[in-house]
């Protein structure tokens, strides 16, 4: 066995590589062409970090440790081959899994500590083990609404955030009373169950349209409780990644609040959903003209350019195989096949680039929304795909309407709009959209993946008209 | 241990500032594998848990030292696996060499 102090060397060493290829990593993520690279950086990164830590002069038993190794990477790797529309719902649940882990670890570390905690390792413990137990029920909540284990509609009453914000007072108070007295370690499991019990209350109201932030918002919790696991445990990796981590989950829900318009805590204490329910009822005997799939064939076979708007009804449908047929129909054709993308599609950021991205429609043919919206003048063809709040009119022209500043893909600028929809029931916050009542719109009446299908029959069958 | 603090508060802060730098220039094409891979770097929070379990201090903090090692390594191999698995299907059109 080497000397104590020759492996806290060692140990040091590699985490200081480890460091260096985590920013790396992310840094290669920056273009499709270098990421994969960045998870190469990352996996070598983790590798030495971990070898290290091996080494660490304390560790008497590796008994466990190799079991627990050898478990969790058991239950990592069907983990790492879920479907692509099933990706959403276990990243929710590996935020739940990072979040455990981190509340445990500051658990045992308060029992081996207590009674005699230091004040600012007790203010770091606390919020390691607040953000850590919020992260864990709130993902598994999110894990379970999106895979529709539990109900998506969202649920609210009265004085609900006047609850939610009261459970999480409460915990933050207990907190501080242990900062100030250590001594009194009764108090500790409060800090743990509260939290717990607020993760839960603090999903109960989100609904589906808001899950790309939501799951944004709980990635940065995770990033900043491994942090502050960091700061106890003086571990300058863990404050590093956690500190990336905490970045990275900021700034993604800032951007898909951006997208929706709305603040952080208008999407937490919301519950967007329920007030328009009832606005939308009476606006559904207005006529649509809906089209066969033989029309719209000719519509878009006989256009020069089409940009595809798809949305989460896309996923749902696992139709993405099938657009991909019908962009390979299309582009045989000469016709110019492209697609916006909005940020807040689906229910993750950039749930829609994968799924296109899994049926290999080629990632250059992928526009974000500006470029799109530059696009659509010129597009002689929008069809939309599972979208339907992302495409709204109103959100540019109705000051009335909840969704009103809302950034949306103008698909109405194009020169016909085709949607694809199961029926006319408003969309997933239950807001009516004039899209489709317009003159230049055809509703396309059916499940994504057979229309689409349906069209592409149409197309091979009838080429060369 | 005053002059430790406030190193760790140096680094979390210029950590914090690099992150916002790098991440900004990530590709919303890419947001979704983004968020799997910072989500697999973050369960580096198991070489915390490592030493807990292995110093074997009492049983109550190896018992949760050792679920944390397992909570955290089924993220790292499945948050590297499933990184890797995406970002191998986005291809650019046209022709190139595979």
């Amino acid at each position: 066995m080497m000397s104590e102090f020759a492996s806290t060397q060692i140990i040091e060493v590699t985490y200081l590589i480890a460091t260096a290829l985590f920013i790396l990593s992310l840094k290669w993520m920056s273009s499709p062409a270098t990421a994969r690279r960045g998870v190469w950086a990352g996996e070598i990164g983790m590798l030495l970090a971990v070898a290290g830590t091996l080494l660490h002069h304390g560790i008497v038993d590796y008994k466990w440790l190799a079991a627990a190794l050898v478990l969790g990477s058991i239950i990592g790797v069907p983990l790492g081959k879920v479907a692509m529309t099933a990706v959403p719902q276990r990243t929710a649940l590996s935020h739940a899994f990072g979040a455990l882990c981190v509340t445990l670890v500051g658990t045992a570390e308060f029992y081996l500590r207590a009674p005699s905690v230091p004040p600012f390792m007790m203010a770091v413990l606390g919020m390691e083990v607040i953000l850590g137990s919020l992260t864990f029920t709130g993902s598994l909540m999110a894990a379970g609404k999106l895979q529709e284990v539990l109900p998506q509609r969202p649920i609210t009453y009265k004085g609900q955030n006047f609850v939610n914000l009261g459970v999480l007072a409460i915990a933050v108070i207990v907190a501080v009373i242990l900062v100030l007295h250590p001594e009194r370690v009764y108090l500790y499991p409060l800090i743990v169950i509260l939290p717990l019990i607020f993760g839960v209350l603090m999903i109960i109201p989100i609904g589906g349209a808001d899950m790309p932030t939501v799951i944004s918002l709980l990635n940065s919790y995770a990033g900043l409780s491994a942090a502050a696991m960091g700061f106890v445990l003086d571990n300058k990796l863990l404050i590093i990644a956690g500190a990336l981590d905490g970045a990275s989950g900021f700034i993604l829900s800032v951007n898909m609040s951006k997208a929706m318009n709305r603040s952080f805590s208008n999407v937490l204490f919301g519950a967007f959903g329920q007030e328009q329910a009832g606005a939308a009822v009476g606006a559904e005997t207005r006529a649509v003209r809906s089209a066969s799939a033989e029309e719209a064939a000719s519509i878009l076979g006989a256009a020069n350019k089409v940009v595809i708007v798809p949305g989460y009804g896309m996923a749902v449908s696992q139709a993405q195989h099938k657009v991909r047929e019908l962009y390979d129909a299309l582009t045989k054709r000469g016709v110019d096949v492209r697609f916006g993308i909005h940020p807040v599609a689906g229910r993750m950021p950039g749930h829609m680039n994968v799924l296109l991205a899994e049926a290999d429609i080629p990632y250059d043919k992928l526009m974000e929304m500006d470029d799109a919206n530059g696009d659509f003048a010129q597009t002689d063809v929008a069809l939309v795909i599972g979208a339907n709040d992302v495409t709204n009119p109103a959100a540019r022209t109705d000051a009335n309407s909840p969704i009103f500043g809302m950034p949306i893909l103008d698909v109405d600028k194009a020169r016909t709009v085709m949607v694809i929809k199961r029926g006319m029931s408003a969309g997933f916050a239950g807001i009516d959209n004039p899209l489709y009542y317009s003159d230049k719109t055809l509703m396309l009446f059916g499940d994504a993946k057979s229309f689409v299908g349906s069209i592409v029959r149409e197309l091979s069958g009838g080429a060369g008209h | 241990m005053k002059l430790d603090l406030l190193t760790s508060l140096y680094v979390f802060m210029l950590a914090g500032f690099i992150g916002f730098e790098v991440i900004r220039r990530v590709s919303p094409l890419l947001h979704t594998p983004l968020m799997s891979l910072t989500n697999a770097l973050d369960a580096i929070a198991v070489v915390g848990a490592i030493i807990l379990a292995g110093e074997h201090k009492t049983n109550f903090s190896t018992v949760l030292g050792t679920i944390a090692i397992v909570a955290a390594t089924s993220n790292i191999v499945g948050g590297f696996l499933i990184t890797d698995r995406m970002l191998k299907m986005f291809k650019v059109s046209g022709p190139k060499k595979s």
